[in-house]
Parts: C-alpha cells; structure tokens; sequence
C-alpha cells in the first residue's frame, strides 16, 4: 500500500520541480528578484520573506518598477457637458495635481481625449486638484470648492478614478448645496461596486473550498494556489509573446486548473483518504503542497505583480450616482450568474444532490448506493474550474502575482467561517459581506489594512456566532 | 500476563458459577467475590444462553426481594415523571431540539439514589441528547435540572463531574496514546500536580501520585484490566476500552454514573463480568444510569426503567411494569418494524457522535 | 562545485541563531500541537509581538533590555489570551485558520502607515523616523552591550566559523533552548502534563473527567506563546532592523516541518528538527545558487518549494517525525 502511494506520489513532485526547473528561464520576469542568497544563516532567515512580497503595493522594500503601467495610477477623463449636437467633449489642457500629506506627488494635464493619468508612488490616500484656472470659460465645476477630492483611497494594484463633474458656465451650485452630500453617496456608492465585486471573486473562489471541505473535511490550503494558477495561465496564453485570442486563453485555464484539481485528488488525496489518513495530516500536507505550487509558480512568473493587457485602458461609465468601469460590471454579472449556476447545480442537479448528501452525512449518502469517489472527484473539478475563473477575474481587476490566491485564501476562509463552515450558500453569502467590509473599511482606515479587517471579521465571528451564518453546531458525544 | 484468551475462557465459568453459588454474594461482594466464587463453581453449563436465563432469574430476584434500592421504590407508582423518595437527578421540562427536530423533550425526571435505572428506547429516542444535556455536554432548548439538590442547569461539563455526576460515552473515548494506567490515574480529581506551578515541583505531588496509583491499580484489577496497565489505550479491543472507560470514570469517585450503552460490542462472556462489576457498584451506594437496548440485561439488573420515545418519557417502573406496559411495546415494536426494513441500527448512527 | 565550503556553511547554518531561534519557537509550537494538540498556524504571531514587543521598547521608549524583555512577554501573553477566548471552545481547524489569520493581521498592522511612528511601518524597527523625539537606540543595542565577543571578529571552530555577533545571539538561544526544553521535560512528567496529553486525545473524555479543558489548553497556549516570544525576542537581537515582511506565514509552515521532523509530543523533537531543518535548508541554498549561478530568486523559490515537498513527504510517510515510535505512529487516529 505504501509503496503504491509513493510510486504515485513521487513522480507527480518531482515532475512538477523538473518541469519548474526547465521552463523557468522562459518566463523569468526582467526585473530583478531582490532575494540573494546569504552565506550565513542569519541574513537566510529573512530571505524567505524578501522575495515573498505580500503587499508590493505597500511595502517599501518591493522594487519600486512597478509604478506606471502595471501599478496604482489616478486618472480621468475631463468631458464638457451635453453640447447643442447631444455629444460630450473631451477637455483638453487642464492641470491636474495629486498630492499627499501636503506633498506633491505628481501632476498632469489632459490631452485630446480628455483622459489624464498620474502613477502613485503605492497604495494609499490621495488628494487630486484640478486648476480652475486652466479650465475653459465656458464651463465650470458642478460644484464650487469641489476642485479638490481628498481622502480619494488607491487599492494596491488598482488604477482609481477621480471624477469632476462639470456644468456650463453659471449652471454650477456652492460648495455648501446637496451636491456635496451628492459626492459622498457616489464615493460609498463606488465602494460598494468595488465591495461587491472583490466579494464576488472570493465566493466564487470559496465555494469550491468549501464543498470540498463539506465532502471530505479538508481544509484544503492549497486551494489558494488553483486560483494563482488560474490567472497565470491565462496570463501566460493570453499576453505576449503568444497572445492567444483571450477567450481561448481563459477556457484553457480553467480546464487546465479543473485538470489538476482533479489530478490531485486522483493521485494524491484519495490514495491519502483510502490510506485512512488523519485529517490534521492531510490538511499539513496541503500546506505542504501549497508551499510547493506557490514557489513552482513564482518560479516560473517571477516575483512582481503584471497586469492583464485586456485590463488597461478602461473607461468609466455613470449612470447617476453609480459609476464602474466595463471590467466591473462584467465581473460583477459573470460571477453572479456563475455563482447561481452553482446554487441551480447543487439543488436540481443528481450530481450537485449527491454532494449536498455527501456533506450532508457520509455512510448515508454512501449507503444510499452513491458513488462517494466519483462525487469527490467532481467536487474537486468543479472546485479547481471555479478557483481557476476566480482567479482570471482578480487578476483582471487587480494584477497577476504569484501569491495571489495565497492572499485571497484567508478572505476565502473568513467568508466561509462567516458564512458557517461546510455550507456552499453560507460561503458565497459570508465572502460577499468579507468583500465589502474590506472595500467600506478604506473610509475610515488606510487602503493596505483592507484585508487585515476583513480577517478580523473572522475572529469576531469566532466569538460571537462561531457557527456562522448558515451554519449548525456539532454534536458532543 | 494473562491473555485474551484466558478472560473469556474465565468470565463463562464465573457466571456458571454465580448460578450455582448465589448471585446474591457476588452482587453484594463485587467482582473479587465474582473471580473467588469462580474458582468454587461446579456446575458449568457449557450453553451461554441457557446459563444466561437462569442469572436473570436470580438477579431478579435478588432486585425484588433484597435490594435496598428497589426497597426504595417500593410504594412508588409505575407512571412517567413520578417522584421519587430520594431523588438524586432531577430533570424538570428539559428540552433540545435540532432545527425541527425535537429530540428530547422530558417534563419530569427523577433517579431514585443508590439505584440501578435504565432508559430504554429505541434508536433516536434521545437518550444520548438526554445524557449530553443534563452531564453539560449540550445546551439544552430550556429546562432545569438538579443533582443532588443543587441546581446545575447550564453548568460546565467539568464542573458537573467533579461534583460527582459522571458519565461515559456511547463511541467509546479511550485516550488512544496514553497507557491504561495514565488513563486511569488522569480520573483522579484534586490531583496538587494538575496545577501549572506544583506540578514542576515534585515533591509537592509525589506522595498523592502514589496513592492515586495505587487505586488505579486496585481498579485495572477488579475490572480485568491489570494486565494490559502499561499497554496504549489505542492497543485495547473495543470491549477492553469500555471497561477502562468505565473503570476510569470510577477513578472521579462518582455519586452517580451514567453509562451510556457500557455493553455495546463487548462479548457476551464480558457482558456479564460488567453486570457483575455495575451491580457491585450499586452495592457500594453509586448511583448508576444505564443506557442499553439488550431487554435481558435491562430486566435483569436493573431497579427502575425509563421508557424514552420520540424525545419524552413514556414510561417508567419496575422490570415487571415495564415488561407489561403497552406503550413500551408499541414504540419497541414499531421502531423494531421500522428498523428491520432500514437495515442495520446501532453504530451506523453513531457516525455522526463524533 | 565548492562542496567543502558548501558543508561547512551548511553545518554553521545548522548550529548557528537562526535553527537556535527556530528551535525556541518550535518548543512553543510542540507544547501546542505535539502535546496539547492545539493546531497553531499563528506561532510566527507570537515572534512578531515578541519582536516588536522588545524591539519598540527599546528602539522607541528607551527602556532597558530587562523591562523590554518583559514587555515583550507580557504582550505575548495578550496575545495569547486575545486568540485563545474565541477559539479554544471551538473545533481545532477553527484554531487553525483563526492563527494564522491573526497573524497576517497584525503583520499588516504593523507593516500599515498607521503604525508607522510606532512599529516604523515597512521600513522597521531601525527607521530612523520610528523613535521621533525619543532616544535613538538601536533594538539589540543592550543586548550586544552585554556580549564577551568581539562583535566583527571570527571565531573559528574546526570547519565552522561565526561572527562574535552571531555567537552571543547562539549562545543565549541555545541556552534558552535547553532551558525550555528542561521546563518541558518537568511539566510533562507532571501530572499537568498528563492533562495536556489527554486534551491531545481527547478532549471531551477530559472533560468528561473533570478537567477544565479550556483552562489548560489556554495555559498551555499562553506558555508556548511566551516561548515562541522569547524566540521572537532573540530574532530582534540577531537582526535588529526588523522589517514586517521577516513575518509572513511561511515561517510558521517551517515551524511545523521542524516539528515535525523531529516528532512532535518528543522533549528534544523540535531541537533535532531545527538541526536537521536548518542543515538541509543552508545546503539547498548554496547547493542551488552553485547550480544556478544568477538565478537567485528562483533559488530562493525552489528551496521553498524543496520545503514544501519535504513537509508532504514527511506528513504521508513518516507523520511520527524520525524519532517517531512505530506503536504510537499506528495510534495516530486522527
Ligand atoms: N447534533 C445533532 N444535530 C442534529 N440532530 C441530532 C444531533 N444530536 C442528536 N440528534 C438527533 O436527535 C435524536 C436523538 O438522538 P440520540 O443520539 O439522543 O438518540 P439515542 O436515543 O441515544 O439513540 P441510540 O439508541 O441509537 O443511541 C436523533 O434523531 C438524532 O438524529
Ligand atoms: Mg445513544
């Protein structure tokens, strides 16, 4: 039995470092890695850490090359109102200034479309000017005083909007009117879009977590990486040099992630389950195997953040007091409609009825003559096809890295436990709230401890109704 | 060291012997009165369950005529929620319901002191949830409930064995990689080394370390277990690890002990060395709770039987009572006919006790 | 290829204050799974406070090594206590993903602007901006006050060779290593520690028993986390310009091979594995630099990834670590 189980496992390691080690070269990012390797043990201590850039954003020992095109920007696009012909003008040659704590950080001036666009430094809160004074006469400010947006909050890897609404000339109220009121329900209005996408994104990603756990009680850390995985590939079809048509590329990595998130199972955790291995072991051996795909994946990406051609260049539309960019709304309604394909799955389906009896209770559904092996495999690829879209759409919206889905597993793992841990809906629910707490924590606190109070919902929830949302208590003996 | 083999060749012999002899002594003297009766027997009847009828026979009697217990409850009325004389558990409006489901649902309950009594019911009858509710190992929907005239609704698990209300489990829990006898002197309470700064010192626990082991010891014997003293509990047969259970419980020094289903999957030959040691304990003035489903063992030691059905008791009284009682074959029979078409019962259900 | 100086650099690493800090940390990790069976994914959160606890002392307020020692127990302590509350009456995985959450929260925390004047955000303990009006020190500074070595000097034993700097840290850890490993050795003979091992087992037959489950589990947090502290304490005296970044969870991943490997719920366990740990991680890194001449942030990839395949080998082959007992191995139930 064992000697069976190495001769399965074995080869699928070492082929995974092989294929790490050869077509490493191929992929390795021009920028530098910060990370040498020090003669002493001492300085080897904080080397794991200095390639293993959590926040590049954030973090002042991140190569500061990630400025510009595949960093946090502000822009806009400067338009007249709706002339006599019913058509927006752009607003050429009008000066715009972002500063922090009273600093110049840098400024720029609209061009023929209209459009400007300063890089920030990182992550952080800003305060955008526009020069009145540059503007043409025959328009003006919606609102007197509004020429300054402060507190406008960057995300780490975002580009943000900053948006001044103009009027004709004379049309324009005071700073003191409703359109001041107006600004901050667009700004929590914005949030909410923001909020509620990213909380898409980590149910997506945590359903198939948490089906996997309701079926087979692991706590699967590696999941993280199936979602990496996810946005790599595609990022590897999709841009240059192949720069395969971008559906293609999408398609191809989802099946490719729903293929090894099965091929795991297949090889690696049911021999492990068939062996009668202890839960707590299997969960270490995830851990081990996320530690594994993490770095293989680094290896071949390089350590820095890139971002999705498709992505750039997005324009934002309004309606009202709503605005998002088309990558919002598209994630926004892609991953709805692929949640509730889950959900329709789960309860008309005989595949998605069987895993819901599996979580339910095992020697029943396994009594009950259901082909226990069979729905665990389907669990698994469902689970990797849904991480690896998860991941295409993070990485579409943010940037690809590769400890990406490393980041979001704690999010996903909040959202479950909020949601009440072994139940599919209370992970999509639970992963909504864990998005939109992290996006509405940025009023009040600083962009790069978004994540840092969406995991402490998770501690909160411990202790207040640590069964969750949706969840029930156990049994005591 | 003796082997596996040797216990069951000799727990036949003993009870054969317990016909022969009386069970009156054995139950009275305990198991050491059992193991020296045995070497006396003469009359070995080679057929367990011919032996098995006539030990019932005599232990009812013993139950009618000489307990103390049954004495006790003598002038009490064969009907659900009835007061006892001397109650030492009382259960008033207990309830616990899953969602929809209400699986215990007890107006009144009472254990007559330094009795054996049994509930009886059948499968999801809520005796285990009864059991988890009043030793704090669940929280009830509502109800109160008192041990030995003190209300301990609501109190901790630990808090309530330590007052002396202990309870074992239906899977059983043996400490898998500690010794027996580790696991047995961990039942001790009060130890001074259990406490974080004592315990580096010592001096200041050697003297009750020894005591307490030496008890440990006293019981592994009495419960057949010497042999197995520094063996892993995890090395243990399932039957083994129900005696240690048990006998590990014994270790708090329990005014009541509740055993749920102590006799599952332990062979019949043990079956009866347990009966003998549960009786002994009776005898000594604990109080025991059983939980079982084997009616010949139920009839046969015990003073009072509790009837669960659906979550509420539906009858309590005397073997013969209950034996006669109408309601207690229906919901037998009925559950019987609804399990002989679902299959196996038991165990299966025990997956989710975990 | 340079296997001398391979070997050589490779058993310095072994002896040297990193595997002597891992060891300390993974003697507070044992106590928590090996003997409690508390799945902490968090230790790195106690280094952290304990780092940041002695470092902002010291750095920041000016207090003096002893009383910064302290406070950095002390916050351990909180630290423990504030995780235990919620987490301990519930099942261990909640323990797991509660740890380990935390301690990415309070990585972020300390590494946000918000803490800045405090922690000196990401740029660490040694930003001159972090002690303000205050007296600037540097966080070790009484610490190598105190060293009997020549800080720049080599001291040469056989094939190893150490900085006076790193040898006073090596010394102090080590020593802080047996003497744990002694309290560990005490208490588990004790009947306290047979309650710990019968919480490991499990715990509702303790509790059953009328043992107070939360109360030891959390006592035995609160001392593994002061241990784990104390090892977060030296990492400051060996790297005094501790950065946010030198506590990301993968530290707490290698805690646990170390325990791992060397068996956990053994005395002496978590000290073999950071031997072994450290000897095969230093060799992998040199090895593969050797191999790989420029390529040195795949290196650093690989050798975690070597790690990780490690960690899965162990868990499926040999979950009782090498020093494992074959009966024990086939009880492992869960
Ligand atoms: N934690 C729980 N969640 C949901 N339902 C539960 C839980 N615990 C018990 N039940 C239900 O409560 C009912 C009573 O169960 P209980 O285990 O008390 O029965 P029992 O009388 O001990 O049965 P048995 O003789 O088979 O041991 C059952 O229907 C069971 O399914
Ligand atoms: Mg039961």
């Amino acid at each position: 039995m064992r000697r069976r189980l190495l001769a399965i496992v074995m080869p699928i390691m070492f082929a995974t470092l092989i294929a790490l080690c050869g077509g490493g070269a191929a992929f390795a990012s021009p920028a530098a890695s910060p990370a040498t390797a020090h003669p002493d043990g001492a300085a080897a201590f904080g080397q794991s850490s200095s390639h293993l850039v959590a926040d590049g954003s954030s973090d002042a020992a991140a190569p500061s090359s990630s400025s510009g095109a595949q960093g946090e920007t502000i822009s806009g696009t400067l338009m007249a109102p709706i002339g006599e012909g019913g058509t927006r003008e752009p607003i050429e040659g009008v000066t715009i200034t972002v500063s922090q704590d009273g600093k110049e950080i840098g400024s720029a001036t609209s061009g023929k479309d209209g459009k400007w666009q300063i890089p920030v430094p990182h992550a952080g809160t800003y305060q955008v000017t526009l020069d009145v004074k540059t503007l043409p006469n025959t328009v003006q400010l919606q609102t007197a005083g509004k020429e300054t947006l402060k507190g406008l909050v960057v995300q780490p890897g975002f580009s943000k909007v900053a948006l001044f609404p103009l009027v004709k000339q004379g049309q324009g109220t005071g700073a003191t009117g409703g359109g001041g009121g107006s600004g901050q329900l667009e700004y929590l209005i914005s949030i909410f879009i923001t909020g509620l996408r990213f909380g898409l994104i980590i149910a997506m990603t945590a359903v198939g977590l948490s089906l996997i756990f309701g079926t087979t009680r692991l706590i699967n850390f590696a999941h993280g990486e199936l979602v990496t995985l996810g946005a790599v590939v595609a990022f590897a079809f999709g841009t240059s040099p192949l720069q395969w048509p971008f559906v293609i590329a999408i398609v191809l990595a989802v099946i490719a992630v729903a293929a090894l998130s099965g091929l795991l199972e297949f090889a690696l955790w049911r021999p492990l389950r068939k062996r009668g291995s202890g839960l707590i072991q299997m969960f270490i051996i995830s851990i081990g195997l996320s530690l594994l795909l993490r770095n293989g994946i680094q290896f071949f990406f390089g350590p820095d953040r890139q971002q999705f051609q498709q992505a750039t260049a997005q324009t934002q539309l309004t309606w009202g007091p709503f605005s998002a960019t088309p990558m919002d709304l598209i994630t926004i309604v892609v991953s709805i409609a692929i949640l509730v394909g889950v959900a329709v799955m789960l309860q008309r389906t005989r595949m998605g009825k069987a895993m819901r009896a599996l979580a339910d209770n095992r020697d029943l559904a396994e009594a009950s003559g259901i082909n226990v092996d069979r729905v665990i495999l389907q669990v698994w690829v469902i689970g990797g096809a849904l991480a690896a879209v998860g991941g295409i759409l993070f990485g579409l919206t943010s940037a690809v890295s590769f400890d990406m889905g490393f980041r979001l597993l704690l999010l996903m793992f909040a959202g479950i436990i909020l949601g009440g841990l072994g139940s599919a809906y209370g992970a999509m629910l639970g992963s909504i709230v864990v998005g939109l707490v992290a996006q509405y924590s940025t009023v009040w606190f600083p962009p790069e401890l978004q994540n840092a109070w969406a995991m402490l919902v998770l501690v909160v929830v411990l202790l207040v109704r640590p069964q969750g949302i949706l969840g029930r208590l156990q049994r005591a003996g | 060291m003796k082997s596996d083999d040797d216990e069951t060749g000799d727990a036949p012999a003993g009870f054969a012997s317990m016909t022969a002899e009386g069970a009156h002594a054995a139950a009275a003297e305990g198991a050491d009165a059992v193991a020296s009766a045995m070497d006396e027997g003469e009359a070995i009847d080679p057929s367990l369950a011919a032996g098995r009828e006539k030990v019932l026979h005599a232990q009812q009697e013993t139950a009618h005529e000489l307990s103390p217990a049954a004495r006790a409850l003598a002038g009490v009325t064969a009907e659900p929620g009835v007061h006892k004389p001397d109650p030492i558990l009382v259960a008033d409006q207990v309830s616990r319901r899953f969602g929809g489901l209400t699986a215990v649902d007890v107006h009144r309950l009472e254990v007559q002191r330094g009795t054996i009594t049994a509930l009886i019911g059948p499968n999801g009858a809520g005796k285990s949830t009864f059991f988890n509710l009043v030793s704090g190992f669940d929280k009830p929907t509502s109800g109160t409930w008192s041990f030995n005239g003190r209300d301990i609704t609501g109190m901790s698990a630990y808090r309530i064995a330590r007052l002396g209300m202990v309870r074992t489990f239906q899977l059983t829990k043996a400490l898998t990689r500690m010794t027996a006898l580790e696991n047995m002197m961990l039942g001790a309470t009060a130890q001074r080394g259990e406490r974080f700064l004592p315990s580096l010192l010592r001096p200041s626990w050697k003297g009750q370390e020894k005591t307490i082991e030496a008890r440990a010891d006293e019981l592994l014997r009495r419960f057949n277990l010497a042999h197995m003293r520094d063996d892993f509990a995890g090395t243990m047969s399932g039957g083994q690890r129900k005696l240690l259970e048990m006998a590990r419980a014994m270790m708090v020094d329990p005014a009541l002990i509740m055993l749920d289903e102590p006799m599952a999957g332990v062979n019949p030959a043990l079956t009866q060395s347990l009966l003998g040691h549960i009786q002994a304990l009776r005898d000594e003035g604990t109080t025991i709770i059983l939980v079982e489903h084997d009616m010949d063992v139920i009839m046969s030691i015990s003073d009072w039987i509790i009837c669960f059905a659906e979550g509420a008791v539906i009858a309590e009284g005397r073997p013969d009572d209950i034996r006669s009682n109408h309601a207690v074959i229906d919901a037998y029979l009925g559950a019987r006919r609804a399990l002989a078409t679902d299959g196996p019962d038991g165990e299966s259900d025990g997956g989710a006790g975990r | 290829m340079d296997w001398g100086g391979i070997f050589s650099s490779a058993l310095s690493d072994m002896l040297g204050p990193s595997a002597a800090i891992y060891a300390l940390a993974a003697v507070g990790l044992n106590l928590h799974f090996g003997y409690t069976g508390l799945l902490n994914f968090g230790q790195v959160a106690f280094m952290l406070v304990g780092s940041y606890g002695v470092g902002v002392s010291v750095a920041k307020y000016g207090l003096p090594l002893s009383v910064s020692v302290l406070v950095a127990i002390l916050v351990s302590v909180v630290l423990a206590l504030l995780l235990g509350v919620p987490t301990l009456r519930l099942r261990g995985d909640y323990l797991a993903i509660a740890t380990i959450a935390v301690g990415e929260i309070l990585r972020l925390f300390v590494n946000s602007s918000y803490f800045e004047p405090l922690t000196g955000g990401s740029l660490g303990l040694t930003d001159p901006a972090l002690a303000g009006s205050g007296p600037q020190r540097l966080p070790n500074q009484g610490f190598t006050e105190l060293s009997p070595f020549v800080g720049g000097k080599t001291y040469d034993f056989g094939p190893l060779h150490f900085l006076g700097s790193d040898l006073w840290v090596m010394v102090v850890t080590w020593a802080l290593v047996i003497l744990a490993c002694v309290l560990m050795f005490l208490l588990m003979r004790s009947p306290w520690g047979r309650v710990l091992r019968s919480v490991r087992e499990d715990e509702l037959a303790a509790r059953s028993l009328g043992k107070n489950v939360f109360s030891f589990k959390m006592q035995s947090l609160v001392l593994g986390g002061v241990i784990g502290g104390l090892a977060g304490v030296m990492y400051t005296m060996n790297i005094p310009g501790q950065v946010p970044t030198n506590f990301m969870p993968e530290i707490t991943f290698y805690l646990w091979v170390i325990v791992i490997l060397g068996g956990a719920g053994r005395i002496v366990g978590p000290v073999i594995g950071a031997l072994i740990f450290w000897f095969v991680f230093s060799f992998l890194g040199s090895f593969l630099t050797d191999l790989f001449p420029g390529a040195n942030a795949n290196v650093g990839a690989v050798r975690i990834a070597v790690v990780g395949v490690i960690l899965m080998l162990l868990m499926v082959f040999r979950p009782a670590g090498i020093l494992g007992n074959k009966e024990e191995m086939r009880l492992e139930v869960r």
